[in-house]
């Protein structure tokens, strides 16, 4: 789960992590009083919306007067953000940050995230900030600084010195850096963080360090004892057909091919697009029933499927374990009475009882089933018919 | 021969009363595993599927002398019960629940470390030698005894590529799921040694998913140690970045991670790679020929 901008800095806050004063607003009228009441001669109008690349994307922008604040808070509230991380189908901005302007001298970068292969968290710094870390990681890789945190020792000045002493900091801005790194790691571990990137953080020219942006990301798993966290989940930043999936224990990403999926596991239903594409088609989806596969799964999988119109065909992929063909079976069948399907449905089951599950098909005989042999033989099936052949 | 766990390897599980306990102990115990107890607090001193019930996992090391724990425990409880294992001298944990948060198994499996003890999983099918032990929640009968190792990331394709290997004629020594959580134990560069010092072990069968860089790992590992052939398959080659795709562990960040990267870094160290998941079994058969 992701946040906000404005909801990463009402976290760091709390910890005493510096950054720059605000106020979230959704009318340009707002916006004028969130600036008034900051006081001073410059503010920042920034868009919110869950995606980097948002200054770049014409989402940020600078004001000198509360008439300009007005001027471009009216321009962005409303406006179709594309960024990099956006998709070029970009995202509606529905509120904006107005924040007090900062004397800033230099611009840096800091991020923690978990490195899987040292199993611990890794705090990154740069001296580029401002910039796509992408970018710096694959061009200048070396102007990157990395120190692990191993979870037994948490977060010591030594990491601290480590990433300042890396950055060229003068001695008397050292510990003024480790005081903010050591507040940033406790934000981290205390929300169960994914990751946290603050870029650009910024040095004022009193020799201070503040976040200037804040982008956060959090372990789903650790969602349920989450609680302030789980409240600032922005459900308009998301998908509503994945939401939709999600309520019933579905994972369901969209994507933009004609051959929707229904498979159980998330491995195989990526495997299951990938041999679509290596069979010349598109996949429409990626949908993991999980487990269950019931009358009603596999029905709501049809429903959420097919609200894609791009669909021209659905590929049915279980490899039954623990649960048996022959059920699926009949939920597909069961499915096909509840909802209406009007697209061929390829149909592979495999596994346990899937000679009784083929039976079970073909007794029924619903028009547009199809039964498949192999994983090979479902998506050559649903890519022909998927073309209309 | 096999790897890790055979069928006189005694196990214990932890979470054995509850639903999902109960009903994957009695598949294991069906399928010949030496099921030999179970731990659920509280319940200590009761008999559940004809076995015994301890309050903890120091006494039922103690009275059952079992080495393999199995654990069904809800996620929040997971970090305890992996450190309980490891504090009373388990060899191996297999961690089949969903759903850990990752600070707590990041503890945990630090923590495992320490103590010597291996894990698997979490969010794992778990592991399996044909004919003899199994240690989760796979469906047994499709893994008919044979001469190929399997390593796979996720549940459902460890099924799938096991089912290609045995219609193609051949069988599987040990299959393990490894899991594609962020924080997982025993990885490729771990199994793989172990299959190639494992006599039975004929030919690898390797499934690997988008994010993280353990199948790099893999590929370097296999250049320099590995003799046997191996078949590989990495799932996710059609997945957008940066979308999450079920497992927590299938990211893509930059460019690290990419299905193309680990492709060419695991053709580049000998391994067969297929691009459909549909081939797995040819290729085995194709490798297990030229031997």
């Amino acid at each position: 789960m992701n946040i906000h901008e404005y909801q990463a800095k009402e976290l760091f806050k709390k910890y005493n992590v510096p950054t720059v004063r605000g106020h979230i607003v959704f009318t340009p009228d707002e916006a004028v009083k969130a600036a008034q009441e900051l006081g001073g001669s410059i503010w920042v109008v920034k868009a919110q919306i869950h995606a980097g690349g948002r200054g770049l994307g014409g989402g940020v922008k600078l004001a000198r007067s509360t008439a300009e604040v007005r001027q471009l808070a009216s321009e962005i509230l409303g406006m179709t953000l594309v960024t990099h991380q956006t998709g070029p189908e970009g995202k509606l901005v529905q509120k904006v940050y107005i924040e007090e302007g900062a004397d800033i001298k230099k611009e840096y970068y800091l991020g923690l995230l978990l490195d899987r292969a040292l199993e611990m968290p890794i705090m990154m710094a740069s001296t580029e900030g401002g910039m796509a870390i992408e970018d710096v990681a694959h061009n200048t890789p070396e102007k990157i600084i990395k120190v692990a945190i191993d979870p037994l020792t948490g977060f010591q000045s030594f990491h601290g010195r480590k990433l300042a002493f890396g950055l060229g900091l003068p001695t008397e801005e050292i510990n003024t850096f480790i005081k903010f790194a050591s507040a940033l790691y406790k934000v981290y571990m205390d929300h169960d963080a994914e990751m946290i990137e603050i870029n650009p953080l910024v040095k004022t020219g009193d020799g201070k360090f503040l976040a200037l942006d804040a982008k956060m990301g959090f372990d789903n798993n650790a969602l349920y004892r989450q609680d302030q966290v789980r409240e600032m989940r922005d459900l308009s930043e998301e998908e509503p057909t994945e939401i939709e999936a999600d309520k019933y224990g579905l994972s369901y990403i969209k994507l933009d091919g004609n051959v929707g999926c229904m498979v159980n596991g998330a491995g195989l239903a990526m495997g299951t697009m990938d041999t679509i594409n290596y069979e010349g088609g598109k996949p429409a989806n990626f949908l993991d029933v999980g487990g269950s596969a019931s009358a009603e799964t596999v029905a709501k999988g049809f429903d959420i499927i097919l609200k894609d119109p791009n669909v021209k065909a659905i590929f049915v992929n279980i490899f039954g374990g623990i649960v048996r063909c022959d059920r699926v079976a009949n939920g597909i069948i069961e499915a096909t009475k509840i909802t209406n399907v009007n697209v061929p449905v390829i149909v592979r089951l495999d596994g346990t009882n899937a000679i009784e599950a083929a039976e079970i098909l073909n007794n029924a005989g619903i028009a547009n089933i199809v039964a498949a042999t192999d994983l090979a033989d479902g998506a050559r099936k649903a890519v022909a018919a998927a073309k209309g052949e | 021969m096999s790897i890790l766990v055979n069928k006189d390897t005694k196990v214990i599980v932890q979470g054995f009363t509850g639903k999902e306990g109960t009903f994957h102990a009695e598949q294991c115990a069906a399928y010949g595993t030496k099921i030999v107890g179970g731990v659920t607090p509280g319940k200590g001193g009761q008999t559940h599927l004809g076995q015994p019930v301890f309050n903890t996992v120091h006494e039922a090391v103690a009275a059952t002398g079992a080495t393999v724990s199995m654990i069904f425990v809800p996620p929040a409880f997971v970090s305890d019960a992996v450190m309980e294992a490891a504090d009373a001298g388990i060899n191996l944990a297999v961690i089949i629940t969903e759903g850990a948060p990752v600070k707590d198994m990041m503890f945990a499996k630090a923590y495992a470390v320490k103590k010597d003890m291996m894990t698997i999983g979490p969010n794992c099918p778990g592991i399996i030698t044909a004919d003899e032990c199994k240690i989760g929640i796979m469906p047994g009968f499709i893994f008919k005894k044979g001469n190929v190792g399997l390593i796979s990331k996720s549940g459902t394709l460890t099924y799938e590529s096991a089912n290609q290997v045995v219609k193609e004629g051949f069988g599987i020594t040990t299959a393990v799921g490894i899991g594609g959580d962020p924080i997982i134990g025993l990885s490729y560069k771990d199994l793989l040694p172990m299959f190639e010092a494992d006599p039975e072990t004929h030919a690898i069968v390797m499934i690997g998913e988008i994010g993280g860089d353990l199948e790099i790992q893999a590929a370097a590992y296999i250049k320099e140690h590995i003799t046997k052939p191996v078949v590989a398959f990495i799932a996710g080659q059609t997945a957008p970045a940066g979308k999450r795709m079920g497992h927590a562990g299938a990211i893509i960040s930059g460019s690290a991670g990419t299905a193309q990267e680990k492709m060419a870094a695991l053709e580049a160290a000998g391994v067969t790679v297929v691009v459909s998941p549909a081939d797995i079994g040819k290729a085995i058969a194709k490798v297990m020929a030229a031997l």
